[in-house]
Protein backbone atom coordinates (compact mmCIF):
# COMPACT_ATOMS: atom_id res chain seq x y z
CA UNK A 1 0.00 0.00 0.00
CA UNK A 2 1.45 3.42 -1.04
CA UNK A 3 1.51 6.13 1.51
CA UNK A 4 -1.11 7.82 -0.03
CA UNK A 5 -3.94 4.98 -0.02
CA UNK A 6 -2.61 4.01 3.22
CA UNK A 7 -3.66 7.69 4.98
CA UNK A 8 -6.74 7.08 2.80
CA UNK A 9 -7.60 3.72 4.87
CA UNK A 10 -6.87 5.24 8.16
CA UNK A 11 -9.09 8.41 7.42
CA UNK A 12 -12.58 6.04 5.95
CA UNK A 13 -11.61 3.39 8.99
CA UNK A 14 -11.28 6.61 11.29
CA UNK A 15 -15.03 7.70 10.08
CA UNK A 16 -16.52 4.09 9.77
CA UNK A 17 -14.71 3.03 12.96
CA UNK A 18 -15.45 5.64 15.45
CA UNK A 19 -19.11 5.74 16.53
CA UNK A 20 -19.39 9.68 17.14
CA UNK A 21 -18.01 10.07 13.59
CA UNK A 22 -20.13 7.98 11.84
CA UNK A 23 -23.48 9.64 13.96
CA UNK A 24 -21.90 12.94 13.03
CA UNK A 25 -21.60 11.46 9.18
CA UNK A 26 -18.18 12.68 9.04
CA UNK A 27 -16.63 12.48 5.85
CA UNK A 28 -12.88 12.77 4.72
CA UNK A 29 -13.15 14.97 1.33
CA UNK A 30 -9.13 15.35 1.04
CA UNK A 31 -6.24 13.75 2.77
CA UNK A 32 -2.37 13.12 2.35
CA UNK A 33 0.99 15.32 3.01
CA UNK A 34 -0.25 16.25 7.01
CA UNK A 35 -3.14 17.69 5.86
CA UNK A 36 -6.88 16.46 6.51
CA UNK A 37 -10.08 17.98 5.00
CA UNK A 38 -12.93 16.70 6.46
CA UNK A 39 -16.46 17.38 6.54
CA UNK A 40 -19.29 17.81 8.77
CA UNK A 41 -22.92 17.45 7.01
CA UNK A 42 -25.54 19.75 8.41
CA UNK A 43 -28.26 17.65 10.07
CA UNK A 44 -31.00 19.42 13.14
CA UNK A 45 -30.23 17.18 15.91
CA UNK A 46 -26.56 19.06 15.52
CA UNK A 47 -27.86 22.53 16.21
CA UNK A 48 -26.49 24.41 19.12
CA UNK A 49 -28.63 27.85 19.42
CA UNK A 50 -32.22 26.40 17.97
CA UNK A 51 -32.94 30.35 17.98
CA UNK A 52 -30.24 31.29 15.28
CA UNK A 53 -29.97 27.20 13.68
CA UNK A 54 -26.39 27.61 14.03
CA UNK A 55 -24.64 24.19 14.49
CA UNK A 56 -23.57 23.36 17.95
CA UNK A 57 -19.90 24.63 18.76
CA UNK A 58 -19.46 20.63 20.14
CA UNK A 59 -19.88 19.59 16.65
CA UNK A 60 -17.01 21.81 15.67
CA UNK A 61 -15.08 21.12 18.52
CA UNK A 62 -15.17 16.92 17.55
CA UNK A 63 -14.81 17.56 13.81
CA UNK A 64 -11.86 20.02 14.68
CA UNK A 65 -10.47 16.95 16.36
CA UNK A 66 -11.15 14.51 14.20
CA UNK A 67 -9.59 16.43 11.17
CA UNK A 68 -6.41 16.98 14.03
CA UNK A 69 -6.26 13.26 14.25
CA UNK A 70 -6.47 12.34 10.69
CA UNK A 71 -3.61 14.94 10.09
CA UNK A 72 -1.47 13.35 12.59
CA UNK A 73 -2.01 10.07 11.03
CA UNK A 74 -1.01 11.74 7.98
CA UNK A 75 2.29 12.78 8.59
CA UNK A 76 3.50 10.04 9.89
CA UNK A 77 4.76 6.83 7.63
CA UNK A 78 3.65 4.30 10.20
CA UNK A 79 0.01 4.18 11.65
CA UNK A 80 0.69 4.83 15.89
CA UNK A 81 -2.06 4.93 18.43
CA UNK A 82 -2.56 8.74 19.13
CA UNK A 83 -4.68 10.61 22.31
CA UNK A 84 -5.61 14.35 22.30
CA UNK A 85 -3.28 15.71 24.56
CA UNK A 86 -5.01 19.13 24.49
CA UNK A 87 -6.82 21.30 22.69
CA UNK A 88 -7.40 24.46 22.13
CA UNK A 89 -10.41 26.54 19.90
CA UNK A 90 -10.85 30.24 19.53
CA UNK A 91 -14.53 30.45 17.77
CA UNK A 92 -14.36 33.80 15.56
CA UNK A 93 -18.00 33.45 14.31
CA UNK A 94 -20.92 31.29 14.24
CA UNK A 95 -21.19 29.20 11.34
CA UNK A 96 -23.88 29.98 9.31
CA UNK A 97 -27.25 28.01 9.78
CA UNK A 98 -27.94 25.11 7.44
CA UNK A 99 -24.62 24.46 5.96
CA UNK A 100 -22.46 22.13 6.37
CA UNK A 101 -19.10 22.60 8.18
CA UNK A 102 -15.68 21.71 6.66
CA UNK A 103 -12.48 21.28 8.61
CA UNK A 104 -8.62 21.84 7.08
CA UNK A 105 -6.06 20.22 9.43
CA UNK A 106 -2.24 20.61 9.20
CA UNK A 107 0.00 18.41 11.17
CA UNK A 108 3.10 20.90 11.17
CA UNK A 109 5.47 19.18 13.67
CA UNK A 110 6.13 15.50 15.23
CA UNK A 111 8.83 14.63 17.36
CA UNK A 112 9.32 11.46 19.05
CA UNK A 113 6.28 11.33 21.46
CA UNK A 114 4.30 14.41 20.58
CA UNK A 115 2.41 15.52 17.45
CA UNK A 116 1.56 19.38 16.29
CA UNK A 117 -1.42 20.71 14.67
CA UNK A 118 -3.64 23.86 13.48
CA UNK A 119 -6.90 23.54 12.21
CA UNK A 120 -9.47 25.64 11.09
CA UNK A 121 -13.75 25.30 10.69
CA UNK A 122 -15.12 26.88 7.95
CA UNK A 123 -18.29 26.81 5.02
CA UNK A 124 -16.06 28.12 1.89
CA UNK A 125 -12.96 29.23 2.72
CA UNK A 126 -10.32 28.18 5.08
CA UNK A 127 -9.25 31.97 5.09
CA UNK A 128 -12.56 33.30 6.65
CA UNK A 129 -12.83 30.59 9.79
CA UNK A 130 -15.67 29.63 12.00
CA UNK A 131 -12.76 28.63 14.52
CA UNK A 132 -9.67 27.86 14.90
CA UNK A 133 -7.44 25.02 16.60
CA UNK A 134 -4.24 24.12 18.00
CA UNK A 135 -3.93 21.19 19.25
CA UNK A 136 -1.09 18.26 20.49
CA UNK A 137 -1.25 14.99 20.32
CA UNK A 138 0.65 11.97 21.78
CA UNK A 139 2.12 9.51 20.10
CA UNK A 140 1.99 5.31 20.45
CA UNK A 141 -0.57 6.42 23.33
CA UNK A 142 -1.87 2.84 23.77
CA UNK A 143 1.60 1.45 24.58
CA UNK A 144 0.91 -1.81 26.61
CA UNK A 145 -2.53 -1.38 26.26
CA UNK A 146 -4.63 -3.60 24.62
CA UNK A 147 -8.32 -4.03 22.45
CA UNK A 148 -10.82 -3.48 25.45
CA UNK A 149 -8.13 -1.87 27.73
CA UNK A 150 -10.67 0.43 29.03
CA UNK A 151 -13.50 -1.92 29.87
CA UNK A 152 -11.07 -2.92 33.20
CA UNK A 153 -11.00 -1.25 36.20
CA UNK A 154 -8.21 1.12 36.59
CA UNK A 155 -5.06 -0.82 38.01
CA UNK A 156 -4.57 -0.95 41.24
CA UNK A 157 -4.97 2.68 42.93
CA UNK A 158 -2.47 4.21 45.38
CA UNK A 159 -3.84 5.09 48.60
CA UNK A 160 -3.71 8.78 46.98
CA UNK A 161 -6.78 7.72 44.99
CA UNK A 162 -5.18 7.91 41.76
CA UNK A 163 -6.59 5.91 38.46
CA UNK A 164 -4.43 5.02 35.90
CA UNK A 165 -2.86 8.02 34.02
CA UNK A 166 -2.86 7.38 30.35
CA UNK B 1 -38.80 23.42 40.30
CA UNK B 2 -36.69 26.83 41.44
CA UNK B 3 -36.12 29.41 38.37
CA UNK B 4 -32.37 28.27 38.31
CA UNK B 5 -33.68 24.79 37.78
CA UNK B 6 -36.39 25.71 35.10
CA UNK B 7 -33.48 27.77 33.36
CA UNK B 8 -31.11 24.82 33.74
CA UNK B 9 -33.81 22.64 31.94
CA UNK B 10 -34.75 24.99 29.48
CA UNK B 11 -31.09 25.91 28.64
CA UNK B 12 -30.43 21.90 28.01
CA UNK B 13 -33.28 21.28 26.73
CA UNK B 14 -33.03 23.83 24.20
CA UNK B 15 -29.62 22.37 22.71
CA UNK B 16 -30.03 20.03 20.06
CA UNK B 17 -26.51 18.65 20.39
CA UNK B 18 -27.05 17.80 23.96
CA UNK B 19 -29.73 16.26 23.48
CA UNK B 20 -27.92 14.30 20.51
CA UNK B 21 -25.62 13.30 23.47
CA UNK B 22 -27.40 11.88 25.51
CA UNK B 23 -26.39 14.97 28.41
CA UNK B 24 -28.71 16.29 31.70
CA UNK B 25 -27.96 17.55 34.74
CA UNK B 26 -28.79 17.95 38.26
CA UNK B 27 -29.10 20.76 40.64
CA UNK B 28 -28.11 20.13 44.45
CA UNK B 29 -29.39 23.73 45.69
CA UNK B 30 -26.50 25.84 43.66
CA UNK B 31 -24.73 23.35 42.69
CA UNK B 32 -24.77 22.06 39.18
CA UNK B 33 -23.69 18.13 37.77
CA UNK B 34 -23.71 17.44 34.28
CA UNK B 35 -24.12 13.98 33.60
CA UNK B 36 -23.44 12.07 30.50
CA UNK B 37 -24.63 8.65 30.46
CA UNK B 38 -22.12 5.99 28.51
CA UNK B 39 -23.60 5.13 24.81
CA UNK B 40 -22.05 3.49 22.18
CA UNK B 41 -22.53 6.51 19.73
CA UNK B 42 -20.37 8.96 21.75
CA UNK B 43 -17.19 6.22 21.36
CA UNK B 44 -14.35 8.08 19.57
CA UNK B 45 -11.62 4.90 20.14
CA UNK B 46 -13.86 1.50 19.61
CA UNK B 47 -10.75 -0.95 20.21
CA UNK B 48 -10.31 0.49 23.66
CA UNK B 49 -13.44 1.69 23.70
CA UNK B 50 -12.82 5.19 24.68
CA UNK B 51 -14.69 8.19 24.35
CA UNK B 52 -14.44 11.02 21.74
CA UNK B 53 -12.30 13.71 23.06
CA UNK B 54 -14.62 15.77 21.06
CA UNK B 55 -17.32 14.90 22.84
CA UNK B 56 -16.23 15.64 26.30
CA UNK B 57 -14.94 19.02 24.98
CA UNK B 58 -18.66 19.50 23.75
CA UNK B 59 -19.81 18.16 26.93
CA UNK B 60 -17.80 20.22 29.42
CA UNK B 61 -18.33 23.22 27.13
CA UNK B 62 -22.23 22.42 27.57
CA UNK B 63 -21.52 22.34 31.29
CA UNK B 64 -20.60 25.23 31.27
CA UNK B 65 -23.16 27.24 29.26
CA UNK B 66 -25.64 25.50 31.79
CA UNK B 67 -24.02 26.93 34.71
CA UNK B 68 -24.00 30.51 33.60
CA UNK B 69 -27.74 29.92 32.62
CA UNK B 70 -28.24 28.58 36.44
CA UNK B 71 -25.91 31.43 37.75
CA UNK B 72 -27.98 34.37 36.41
CA UNK B 73 -30.85 35.10 33.78
CA UNK B 74 -29.39 35.62 30.27
CA UNK B 75 -31.28 37.28 27.62
CA UNK B 76 -29.95 34.46 25.02
CA UNK B 77 -27.03 32.01 25.31
CA UNK B 78 -23.62 32.86 25.40
CA UNK B 79 -21.42 32.76 22.70
CA UNK B 80 -18.48 30.62 23.37
CA UNK B 81 -15.19 32.78 22.38
CA UNK B 82 -12.53 29.79 23.13
CA UNK B 83 -12.18 26.59 24.95
CA UNK B 84 -8.73 25.18 25.98
CA UNK B 85 -9.11 21.59 26.82
CA UNK B 86 -6.76 19.17 28.55
CA UNK B 87 -7.55 15.51 28.27
CA UNK B 88 -5.89 13.42 31.79
CA UNK B 89 -7.11 9.91 31.37
CA UNK B 90 -9.00 7.90 28.51
CA UNK B 91 -12.64 8.14 28.86
CA UNK B 92 -14.05 4.86 29.87
CA UNK B 93 -16.87 3.64 28.61
CA UNK B 94 -18.75 4.51 32.03
CA UNK B 95 -20.69 7.36 33.01
CA UNK B 96 -19.15 10.63 33.09
CA UNK B 97 -19.76 13.73 35.35
CA UNK B 98 -18.52 17.23 34.88
CA UNK B 99 -18.98 20.19 37.17
CA UNK B 100 -18.11 24.08 36.63
CA UNK B 101 -16.50 26.90 38.47
CA UNK B 102 -17.76 30.24 37.13
CA UNK B 103 -14.08 32.12 37.58
CA UNK B 104 -16.09 35.64 37.03
CA UNK B 105 -18.46 37.45 35.09
CA UNK B 106 -17.80 40.80 34.03
CA UNK B 107 -20.03 42.99 32.20
CA UNK B 108 -19.75 40.95 28.52
CA UNK B 109 -17.50 37.96 29.41
CA UNK B 110 -17.53 35.10 31.83
CA UNK B 111 -14.50 32.86 33.02
CA UNK B 112 -15.31 29.13 33.82
CA UNK B 113 -13.29 26.12 34.31
CA UNK B 114 -15.26 22.73 34.03
CA UNK B 115 -13.54 19.23 35.27
CA UNK B 116 -15.01 15.84 34.19
CA UNK B 117 -14.72 12.83 35.91
CA UNK B 118 -15.80 9.03 35.97
CA UNK B 119 -15.46 6.97 39.01
CA UNK B 120 -13.45 9.00 41.13
CA UNK B 121 -13.59 13.07 41.48
CA UNK B 122 -9.98 12.91 42.42
CA UNK B 123 -8.74 11.28 39.12
CA UNK B 124 -10.65 14.01 36.72
CA UNK B 125 -10.36 12.40 32.67
CA UNK B 126 -10.59 16.29 31.41
CA UNK B 127 -10.82 19.97 32.27
CA UNK B 128 -11.63 22.45 30.12
CA UNK B 129 -11.14 26.38 30.13
CA UNK B 130 -13.16 28.79 28.52
CA UNK B 131 -14.56 32.53 27.78
CA UNK B 132 -17.94 33.10 26.71
CA UNK B 133 -19.57 36.31 25.29
CA UNK B 134 -22.74 37.62 27.36
CA UNK B 135 -24.47 38.63 24.54
CA UNK B 136 -26.03 41.91 24.22
CA UNK B 137 -29.19 42.90 22.25
CA UNK B 138 -27.54 44.88 19.55
CA UNK B 139 -25.01 42.16 18.56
Amino acid sequence: MSSDEQHRFIADAMNAGSPQARALGLVTLEIGDAVAILKAPYRPEIVGDPETGVIAGGVVTTLLDHASGQAVHAALAEWTSIATLDLRIDYMRPAQPGRDVLARAHCYKVTRSVAFVRAVAYEDDPDDPIAAAQAAFMLDSSAGKKPGANLKPPRAKASGGQGDAV
Amino acid sequence: MTDAATRLSAVLGSIPYARFIGMHAELAGDEMTAILPFSDHIVGNPLLPAIHGGVLGAFMEMTALAQLSVAEPLKRQPRTIDVSIEYLRSGRPLTTFARAQIKKVGRRIANVHVEAWQEQRAAPIAALRGHFLLTSADE
